[in-house]
């Protein structure tokens, strides 16, 4: 029953009809178009749909809005900013580059402003403690804190003006600048995919297995069909095409018709008026399973007479199998002088972004088919989408509205992307497709749980002379990038630390899990996690400094590892060097009192893969820009900003190379009909190459703006230079012209100037065997941690209190944005080392059932335990980054893991080499080490 | 998005008299929600499908705070919040001002009330889970099945009392107020919390809670309070425990301890010694709470180390009511 409320927002009393079940946050987003406040896990347990009731930060998610007293005052994101611009906070979150994804900011900044209301100049552990309800995803809150700081500075009258400071030799790079979209996402304005409302548009739900395997004996959708305001029900008949993100395993449908092998497998689709109806209708669909065993365990999915996932497929339930060997492994191992051995044990993670995912799709009369979604892969969908449609791509247009966090858990093409597509076609009305959190969970594509062994030799002098590695993956139940993923568990672990003879033998099995995919440092955090505590080992066992023994075994720059990765620019040495001086590692490794410690670990990761993933002649990434008379610039990529900045970067090269303030460049991206192709956000390649396009064609553009303003000033063109607004001769600064009139000079010399530029695939990278061009990259990034951890040797937590990163990103285009990455990959590795598993079951009857899907269970870090985290910036100047600049988004997650493992072993002296470290594991391995000593002391 | 079902209107009594009145009128279809933090949420798990929510919050009277008297009276209304930031809760009622501060995250506790955390449905990861999720399961002995898949045979449930408070307030020796079409009745909260998952209340479907009462403590008396769990803000006790004793001339009396999170019920530890402050009569108070807490799997956390876990937070309550004195 809906009823008439009186509600009073921002200052405005709105009066709506509205049902009676419906939350504050449905009426505030759907009902009065107030989008900024986010819906993040159905109940409570996020905080992004944090609103201000009377000044007290509200969870408008889990308050009717029938609650709410009609004298309520309620403030949302919308209503922060007055007449005189930006509130205090919301002017700090951007300017400290806290408005990453943004998702969860309206909520946080909220929390943030109650909490200045009360208290100007609050603590730190009362900013933690305030912002405890507001859960972030992508910046390891790091940049929150300082944007909170800053807010009660500027209230106070004490903040320093904003100064982007760039780098010696430019006017723009460097500079910690604002977010291109950063206003958009301080105000709420920013558009998600679940903000868009069409007319007409009709709301899905998708009907998911209860089984982790069943064969489908029939669905009956009849009664389903027959509910009121249900205006269609979608089964896999109606979509028989497979698809998948790798063009030679194609496995996946968008709706199972011959068997579900998961619990969440998708099996039919519903549209209806609204999502009450479209859930009331899922309960009518009769489908009949023939429930088969499950398959929870990789060893198990493998012997002979395991369950097929996959009946008559040739190779049954094993993925993918990789086995190189490089050198004469077994006789380095014979002849070494110390030889570690060690098993160890990823659990999977999920992603968690705290947008879940979501999709619009629309066809318009001409037979066009719009599809808006949460992804960071439009390129890919957009082909997905004409392959499993049967539809031209030229039919197709794929949008990436504003993004609510990814690291990779949208890089695949998805069930409910086509479901949404098929269903708008069909009926000629939009529809919306909004998963919840447990959908989410559900959809997956984490990380791959690994059982590993390695086997590391060295010589007498620390010189490292083998690694053999066995790693076994288990995969969930479809191939999504498995085949990658499998070859990334051996291929990218041969830097930074090098060493003689290498074998590897991967082993991808299907499970009857959701399936596993890439997550934010794919396929290499595990087998990182166990190298990196091999090292630990190592170094103990040869007597050596734990950071000695990695220099001693530094590849180098300019180098080639023993799976023939090129090596090109290489800051690991001075990484180690950053991280050793800060952590005050040579006075206190190995010295401090028991309970504490210090742990050290490296990585590398590739900026981008050499080659795409079809294959084609084509630029990875495209860009085209173009200038205005009216002194602004518009710069068009395909690339995805998924929070990370990569519209910001385009922006700030764009200015870089006109002379522009960064605010007078316009990005369009990700829209396959106005931007040209990127691939997309995945594999740390954007900066590299989407940065590489935008150079080329902004520097073309000012090329011809430089000779039109060298002809008007009378000077030689090599004597032009531009920056902050004007273009002027480099001898007499004085004379020059603003960017307005240098554009004006352009295009009366040339006509209308624009330009683009591509990234081509290097083909001389990788190795010459089968298999060593995957894990090639044109530049790898480098990355060294130390950890501080304490021991709680009664519970069994540990307490990271300190983490030094330093990670090296060749040049830092925005160091801002790069401190950005770096803790936020610092805050999700944490989090998987200590608190994050994808568990099944509980010991429950039905084996396939994923352990608490909502983030209540699923525990994802707080403001308030979240470490400390000191970034540093390491720039050796990749030969052929733009810039000099490489990839910074994953990398710097890889060695956190490893670092705590050894951090905890000088604390404590017991080795974790099973993921995460719960505290119940830590009691274990301390009385295990109890009784061991006992015993040899007996 | 996971929505709430629409099956209930909403009313906004003014008074208690009115409210028992609505509750009177519709007997069990009836539900009370003060904060919503727990109920609703249950309600759109479909463990509830109420036709009536009574709203409580435009109750006046329901949110004193009066530490006057010998008897502290405390309104079922007070938001968590206030209640951890009250400088005179926190001076006299140190225990339960911490327990209240370490409820949930800063909104949840901001929203939800003292009454509603006393009140708190038990929580099992076999329940505080969606529709789709228990259907999956095949449902469980609390809702809409027939076994328990914590104890695999028991017929009863052994979903945890997880209120932050409950534990807290009944070593203070507090009572709760119950008001009914019957009267107004006075519970003592031992006599309140019985030990079924179901429901572990003795709360009458015609009931409202409506104020808590704490006698006052004695000046000897020392409080502490100890919650288990994995991230600092947002999580639910794996476990926790209340502990309170008279402390005179460096002579330990009267020595409470309730731990929860175990199961349906609040755990009183019995036996606990008396005597002069010491390290051995912390050890032997903490071997007793070991000796008799044993929880299940009825929460997330290994089982054994959550019971090794029961002695931890007890020399740590030692401490933390000692304070300044443990170090002297």
């Amino acid at each position: 029953m809906k009823r008439l409320l009186s509600l009073d927002v921002n200052g405005e009393t709105h009066e709506v009809a509205a049902r009676q079940n419906h939350s504050l946050l449905e009426v505030l987003r759907y009902d009065l178009g107030l989008t900024g406040s986010k819906q993040g896990c159905d109940k409570g347990d996020c905080g992004a749909c944090t609103v201000l009731v009377d000044g007290r930060p509200t969870l408008a998610c889990t308050t009717l809005a029938a609650m709410v007293p009609p004298a309520a005052r309620i403030t949302t994101i919308e209503g922060l900013a007055g007449p005189a611009g930006l509130d205090p906070v919301q002017d700090a979150f951007d300017r400290c580059g806290a408005l990453q994804c943004g998702f969860c900011q309206s909520g946080m900044m909220l929390s943030a402003r109650a909490l200045l209301d009360e208290d100007r100049d609050p603590s730190d552990a009362a900013i933690r403690e305030a912002l405890g309800g507001n859960l972030c995803r992508c910046t390891g809150y790091t940049q929150i804190f300082e944007a909170v700081k800053l807010a009660g500075a500027i209230e106070r009258g004490e903040a320093p003006a904003y100064d982007p400071q760039p780098a010696a030799g430019y006017t723009v790079l460097g500079g910690r600048h604002r977010k291109a979209d950063g206003h958009l996402k301080a105000t709420g304005r920013a558009i998600y995919t679940d903000d868009i409302t069409l007319p007409r548009m009709l709301h899905g739900k998708i009907l998911r297995s209860p089984h982790a395997h069943a064969a489908i004996v029939s669905i009956d959708t009849a009664k389903a069909e027959a509910l009121p305001g249900v205006a269609a029900v979608l089964t896999g008949e109606a979509l028989p095409i497979k698809y998948g993100v790798i063009p030679w395993t194609m496995d996946e449908q968008a709706l199972c018709t011959d068997r579900a092998r998961f619990v969440g497998d998708e099996v039919a689709a519903v549209v209806a008026v609204d999502e009450e109806t479209a859930t009331r209708a899922l309960a009518l669909i009769d489908v009949e399973y023939d429930v088969q065993p499950p398959v929870m365990d990789p060893a198990a999915s493998l012997e002979p007479g395991a369950p097929q996932i996959f009946p008559g497929r040739r190779k049954g339930n094993l993925t993918k199998r990789v086995k190189l060997e490089f050198g004469d492994v077994d006789a380095a191992i014979e002849s070494a002088h110390a030889v570690i051995e060690g098993r160890y044990l990823f659990e999977g993670t999920a992603h968690a972004p705290i947008e879940p995912h979501c999709v619009v799709a629309e066809m318009d009369p001409r037979g066009i088919l719009t599809v808006w979604s949460a992804t960071q892969i439009p390129h890919y969908v957009h082909r997905t989408l004409s392959r499993v449609l049967e539809l031209p791509a030229d039919r197709i247009r794929v949008i990436q509205p504003a993004l609510g966090g990814a690291f990779g858990g949208k890089s695949d093409p998805f069930g409910h992307e086509i479901v949404a597509a098929k269903l708008a076609m069909q009926l000629g009305r939009p529809v919306k497709f909004l998963l919840d959190r447990e959908e989410t969970f559900f959809t997956h594509r984490g990380r791959h749980p690994m059982h590993m062994q390695m086997t590391l030799a060295a010589d007498a002098e620390g010189r490292l002379t083998a690694l053999d590695s066995d790693i076994l993956i288990d995969g969930g139940a479809y191939t999504s990038f498995g085949m990658i993923t499998t070859y990334y568990s051996g291929q990218l672990l041969t830097a930074p630390t090098g060493y003689e003879t290498y074998r590897f033998h991967s082993r991808r099995a299907f499970t009857t899990k959701p399936p596993c995919g890439p997550k934010r440092g794919h396929g290499s955090v595990q087998p990182r996690f166990a190298f990196e505590i091999q090292l630990d080992k190592m170094a103990h066992a040869l007597g050596l400094d734990p950071i000695e023994l990695r220099r001693r075994n530094d590849v180098g720059p300019d180098s080639q590892t023993v799976n023939g990765q090129q090596i090109t620019s290489n800051g690991f040495l001075e990484c180690l060097r950053v991280v050793e001086q800060a952590s005050g590692w040579k006075t206190r490794y190995g010295k401090l009192p028991y309970g504490r410690g210090l742990g050290v670990a490296g990585s590398t990761y590739i900026s981008g893969t050499a080659y795409p993933v079809y294959p084609n002649k084509m630029p990875q990434s495209g860009v085209q820009v173009r200038i205005d008379r009216s002194g602004r610039a518009h710069v068009m990529c395909g690339a995805s900003d998924i929070g990370q900045g990569s519209d910001t970067m385009l922006a700030l090269i764009v200015a870089e190379e006109l002379g522009l303030l960064p605010d007078r460049v316009v990005v369009t991206s990700s829209d396959t009909d106005l931007s040209p192709v990127d691939l997309g956000a995945y594999s740390s390649r954007v900066t590299f190459m989407a940065g590489t396009a935008c150079k080329q064609a902004a520097s073309a553009i000012a090329a011809r703006i430089r000779e039109a303003v060298a002809s008007e000033l009378e000077v030689p063109s090599r004597q032009v230079a531009c920056g902050n607004g004007r273009w002027f001769w480099t001898e007499d600064p004085e004379k020059g012209v603003t960017t307005a009139e240098a554009f004006v000079l352009a295009e009366s010399a040339f006509g209308t100037v624009g330009a683009t530029g591509g990234y081509q695939t290097d083909e001389s990278l990788g190795g010459s065997y089968r298999g060593g061009t995957i894990g090639a990259s044109p530049a790898y990034s480098f990355t060294a941690h130390v950890a501080e951890v304490e021991v709680d040797v009664e519970s069994g937590f540990i307490r990271v209190h300190k983490i030094w990163a330093a990670h090296d990103c060749g040049f830092a285009l925005n160091p801002q944005l790069v401190e950005g990455q770096i803790a936020g990959s610092v805050y999700m590795g944490w989090a998987e080392a200590v608190m994050e598993e994808q568990a099944f079951a509980y010991g429950g009857p039905n084996p396939g059932l994923l352990r608490g899907p909502n983030l209540l269970d699923y525990r994802i870090p707080t403001a308030v335990e979240t470490p400390e985290i000191e970034c540093f910036i390491v720039e050796s100047q990749d030969p052929k980054g733009p810039y000099g600049a490489k990839e910074a988004g994953e990398g710097p997650l890889h060695p956190i893991l490893p670092a705590i493992a050894n951090a905890v072993y000088d604390a404590v002296g017991i080795r974790l080499d099973e993921l995460p470290f719960h505290p119940a594991k830590v009691r274990a391995a301390l009385a295990e080490k109890a009784a061991r000593e006992a015993e040899q002391g007996a | 998005m996971l929505r709430i079902a629409d099956t209930f209107v909403v009313e906004r009594p003014r008074t208690v008299a009115a409210a028992l009145a609505l509750l009177d009128a519709h007997g069990d279809k009836a539900r009370l929600v003060a904060g919503g933090t727990d109920i609703l949420v249950n309600i759109k798990h479909g463990l509830h499908a109420p036709e009536v929510l009574v709203d409580l919050k435009a109750i006046d009277g329901l949110r004193v705070v009066d530490l006057e008297g010998d008897v502290f009276e405390l309104g079922a209304l007070v938001a968590i919040h206030d209640l951890a930031r009250h400088p005179g809760v926190q001076a006299a009622l140190p225990s339960l001002a911490r327990a209240a501060g370490l409820i949930a995250g800063p909104q949840l506790r901001r929203m939800g009330t003292l009454g509603g955390n006393i009140c708190l449905d038990t929580r099992c990861v076999y329940i505080n889970q969606t529709h789709f999720w228990r259907d999956a399961l095949g449902y469980c002995i609390k809702k809409d099945g027939t076994v328990c898949h914590v104890t695999k045979v028991g017929k009863k449930c052994v979903a945890a009392a997880s209120n932050d408070t409950a534990p807290v307030l009944w070593t203070l020796g507090a009572s709760v107020r119950l008001a009914s079409p019957r009267g107004v009745r006075e519970l003592a909260l031992e006599d309140f919390y019985v030990n079924d998952g179901e429901k572990n209340t003795v709360l009458a479907p015609d009931e409202i809670l409506t104020h808590v009462r704490v006698p006052r403590p004695a000046p000897t008396r020392r409080m502490a309070y100890q919650k288990l769990r994995v991230r600092d803000s947002i999580d639910y006790p794996m476990l926790n425990l209340a502990l309170a004793f008279d402390l005179d001339g460096g002579v330990v009396s009267n020595l409470d301890v309730v731990v929860s999170a175990v199961a349906a019920r609040p755990r009183r530890v019995k036996r606990l010694p008396e005597g002069p402050l010491s390290a051995a009569l912390i050890d032997e108070a903490a071997a007793l709470a070991h000796k008799q807490v044993r929880p299940l799997t009825n929460i997330n956390g290994d089982v054994a180390w959550r019971r090794e876990m029961v002695p931890v937070l007890l020399r740590r309550a030692f401490a933390e009511a000692l304070g300044e004195e443990a170090a002297a």
